[in-house]
């Protein structure tokens, strides 16, 4: 018998095969949770194949938000060898496995006991509730009430169907059959503290979705896509949900088409957008240059995965950020939104295509594919807040002028029906966009086109114990465990400076006074060679990076002692 | 030549064909922005990079929307202008380089979704701003600059692709009858799909077909240019497939079908299918 020691949080793992109900177990499991009032995150990593090969879903739960997949596993599930074999590892020192006893068979001793769910399931009268046995399990290894998964149950299966009854009922008692092995068993993990439950309305939704919304609550009007993992959730969420009065939603053949489509949605006035990953932002790269030197409103999010080539299509990795800021030939430095969570993900969304309005050019945003795919209970986005802002087209005495000089405000762009017209040209060229080779529009063009990157002055972002030397800068999806190691180095006493921006360019001018001022800045990401804090290097910030690049989040214990060592070698 | 604008330093040689495409895209426009009421900047003209591309720089009178982008990708541009704004008349010029060689991987998708939108290509055979290099539609054997000891490889025959593509208007035309071309150019307008109106524009200094299209009558040489009969069915795809199969250069309308539009196709799923911001909100309640 372990002792009971955990109470806040559990990490929950299903390991398996793809096609397993995997992913299923492990969003149930979050749901009955949230249902209940606790936090949740789920992460799942899956190879690049439609059927079968090594998968895994965990769910973390919480009594209070969660920042990160955690350190080890509390409960892991495996429902074969192969998963046995690779995940025990990561079980914690109390945690206990959960075996398929069907196939598999853990030599030695250990905190694991065996389970014939198939067979329990039959007995239930339901043989497809073997997923629900394994829950009431894993309720019983962490004290969950059994009365929350009950209601979920009720809940899920409550479709209006005829058998509803039958199956709520069935799945119960495989709820209470899988309890029932899990106290023979004698193992127990801790008990869940009650939750202090959020008094905001809550949503549950991956990043991905919560991109699109935020998106589509911002005015998107068009969007164009072509399927690549991890971005293609966006692509079927706008083919699902961008449908209505002069909205318009297409699967084009290729990334080369889909740049050059809301490049042409964006110049005939409405808010254009593509979603896509590394080999999507390498075939852009031409069109990006193009939208960058017509100054054309558009936004490309850039779902990263481990490259180059192929690379990791199905991990997660920041190794993108040279090519989404630097993406064309020529003197080019585009606009980067990188969400740091699933909430911020939705914020991304809108604030990317209404900046895109505003300076009148590409924007990029970065997500990866940890944070596309997860869920999280986040709070409710106020949707009726969200602004919903145009290019200035007021063409007024203006004329056709429209690529005047930089004064600090941007001429106004005019659109197609209007009273009047202008070439957008991706050859250098004059006020009226005709093509010239004049030095003087070459260098006026220039500066314009950098100067109104100050228009973008309202990104969101964090600074805390200012006075330190040292700060730790994470960057996108980073954010969440790097705050979860920042707290623990906090908490051993070591003075911080906690710095972070949504937005990597243009830097809030809070945000780079900061980062001016330190001795040393430390940048957790998840890429070889240190990609944001070689940017922020040729800004002569001295800053470190701790990589990772194992197409695998962070882990914050992991973390913390990597930052720590990093501040050891400074202070030797 | 545009005289707006001392500032714009580009020339097309004496005697370019594209100066007879251009006096036709005017009076087409022209007519299309008269008969349908439309204001003069509701048209729209995605150009390509090559010579013809300058078309959008070099109208005269009042000017309509251009954009000048990059090469070989009007067709991509010019779905996101026609599929976002449909009110719009969006029209591509471009050259056989361009369209038909670095562009190409778009034709067949564009062609399958019909969007409403009109294309000119201008067909000169050779890179002219480049300087005389083979392209898509140089004869086989051909000297040129980047085939010194003649054209290797086969010459591509555009309307044939058109047609197995299924572009729902295809005519094909040259540049030295610029009102007759704007009568097709304007009907291609006109046309509710994807339009492609192929012009034969010579290129004087490095592949100067005049002689070739016109043939000569001092010397009894026929040219490859020839009239469509009046009793050619556009209708039917064998007869176009025939009249293509002649050789030589038809003028005239070679197909024409009316399938739907994606436009029209989506506007029956918006009025279906339609949804509101905050109902999908709601979906992800707890």
């Amino acid at each position: 018998m372990t002792q009971k020691v955990k109470s806040k949080d559990f990490v929950i793992r299903f390991a398996g095969e793809g096609g397993q109900g995997l992913v299923t177990s492990a969003d149930a499991m979050a749901r009955a949770a949230t249902g209940a009032g606790f936090y949740c995150q789920t992460f799942s990593t899956f190879p690049s194949q439609i059927m079968g090969g090594p998968a895994s879903s965990q769910v973390r739960i919480s009594t209070t938000p969660v920042l990160s997949n955690g350190d080890a596993v509390d409960v892991l599930v495996v429902l074969n060898q192969y998963a046995f074999d690779n995940h025990i590892e990561d079980l914690s020192e109390n945690g206990v496995c959960i075996y398929n006893a069907q196939d598999c068979e853990p030599s030695g001793e250990g905190n694991f006991f065996g389970i014939n769910a198939d067979e329990l399931a039959k007995e239930s009268g339901n043989t497809r509730a073997a997923n629900m046995v394994i829950l009431g399990a894993v309720a019983n290894l962490i004290d969950f009430k059994i009365e929350s998964i009950e209601n979920f149950v009720k809940e899920r299966f409550s479709r209006g169907r005829e058998n509803d009854d039958e199956i709520i009922k069935s799945n119960i008692v495989a709820i209470g059959l899988g309890v029932e092995v899990a106290k023979k068993s004698g193992f127990s993990v801790g008990s869940l503290d009650e939750p202090i439950a959020p008094d905001y309305e809550q949503i549950m939704i991956t990043g991905n979705a919560a991109l699109s919304l935020g998106a589509l609550s911002a005015g998107l009007d068009s969007y164009y896509g072509y399927p690549i993992s991890p971005a293609t959730t966006i692509l079927i969420w706008m083919e699902q949900n961008l449908i209505s009065k002069d909205k318009f939603v297409f699967q084009v053949s290729s990334e080369i088409e889909a740049i050059n489509n809301i490049i042409g949605a964006g110049f005939s006035g409405r808010k254009a957008m593509t979603a896509t990953a590394g080999p999507g932002v390498a075939l852009m790269s031409e069109g990006l240059g193009l939208a960058w030197m017509s100054e054309i409103p558009c936004t490309v999010i850039d779902i990263q995965r481990g490259g180059p080539a192929t690379g990791l299509p199905t991990k997660t990795e920041q190794s993108d950020l040279f090519a989404c800021m630097f993406p064309a030939h020529g003197d080019v430095k585009l606009p980067v939104i990188a969400p740091g969570s699933v909430e911020e993900c939705f914020y991304a969304g809108s604030l990317a295509i209404n900046w895109a309005e505003r300076y009148q050019g590409p924007v990029m945003v970065m997500g990866e594919m940890s944070l596309a795919e997860r869920t999280e209970n986040i709070k409710k986005p106020d949707i009726t807040k969200v602004i919903d802002e145009r290019r200035n087209s007021d063409t007024g005495s203006n004329g056709y002028k429209r690529y005047q000089d930089w004064n600090g405000e941007l001429s106004p762009m005019p659109i197609p029906g209007g009273e009047v017209a202008y070439v957008a040209n991706g050859s250098e060229h004059d006020e009226i966009g005709d093509t010239t080779h004049l030095p003087k529009h070459h260098v006026r063009l220039t500066e314009r086109r950098f100067a109104k990157l100050n228009l973008l002055n309202d990104s969101p972002f964090e600074i805390e114990n200012p006075e330190s030397e040292i700060a730790i800068m994470p960057w996108g999806a980073t954010k969440g465990v790097a705050r979860e190691a920042f707290d623990k180095l906090s908490d051993k006493g070591e003075k911080l400076t906690w710095l972070y921006s949504m937005a990597l360019n243009p830097l809030p001018q809070e945000i780079l006074d900061q980062l001016k001022q330190k001795k040393l800045v430390i940048v957790p990401e998840l890429n070889f060679q240190g990609q944001w804090s070689s940017i922020l290097r040729m800004d002569g910030i001295n800053s470190v990076s701790v990589t990772q690049y194992t197409g695998l989040p962070f882990k914050p214990t992991y973390l913390s002692d990597k930052i720590l060592e990093k501040i050891k070698e400074t202070e030797v | 030549m545009s005289e707006r604008n001392p500032e714009y330093d580009f020339k097309w040689c004496p005697g370019c064909g594209d100066f007879g495409v251009k006096r036709a895209l005017e009076q087409a426009i022209g007519t299309y922005t008269e008969e349908f009421e439309i204001p003069r900047t509701s048209n729209v003209i995605i150009a390509g990079i090559g010579c013809s591309g300058n078309m959008v720089h070099m109208l005269d009178g009042e000017q309509p929307f251009g954009i000048h982008g990059i090469h070989g990708r009007t067709l991509p541009i010019a779905f996101g202008v026609s599929t976002s704004r449909p009110d719009l008349n969006t029209i591509v010029v471009a050259g056989d380089g361009d369209f038909l060689s670095i562009g190409a991987e778009h034709i067949p998708p564009t062609a399958s979704r019909n969007p409403n939108m009109t294309c000119i290509i201008m067909d000169n055979g050779v890179y002219g701003l480049t300087k005389g290099q083979n392209s898509p539609t140089s004869t086989t054997g051909q000297i040129t600059t980047s085939t010194p000891f003649g054209k290797l490889d086969a010459q591509m025959k555009p309307l044939e692709l058109y047609l197995s593509y299924g572009v729902s208007y295809i005519a094909s035309h040259y540049s030295s009858k610029p009102k007759v071309l704007a009568e097709f150019i304007f009907e291609g307008m006109k046309h509710p799909g994807l339009s492609i109106i192929h012009v034969q524009s010579p290129c004087t200094t490095y592949n100067n077909t005049y002689d070739i299209l016109r043939g000569s009558k001092k010397d009894n040489i026929p040219g490859t240019a020839f009239i469509v009969e009046d009793d050619h069915d556009p209708s039917d795809y064998d007869a176009a497939v025939a009249l293509i199969n002649k050789g030589g250069v038809p003028l005239g309308l070679i197909y024409k079908k009316e399938p739907p539009t994606i436009n029209d196709l989506q506007d029956k799923l918006i009025k279906e299918k339609s949804k509101k911001v905050e109902d999908i909100l709601s979906s992800y309640s707890i």
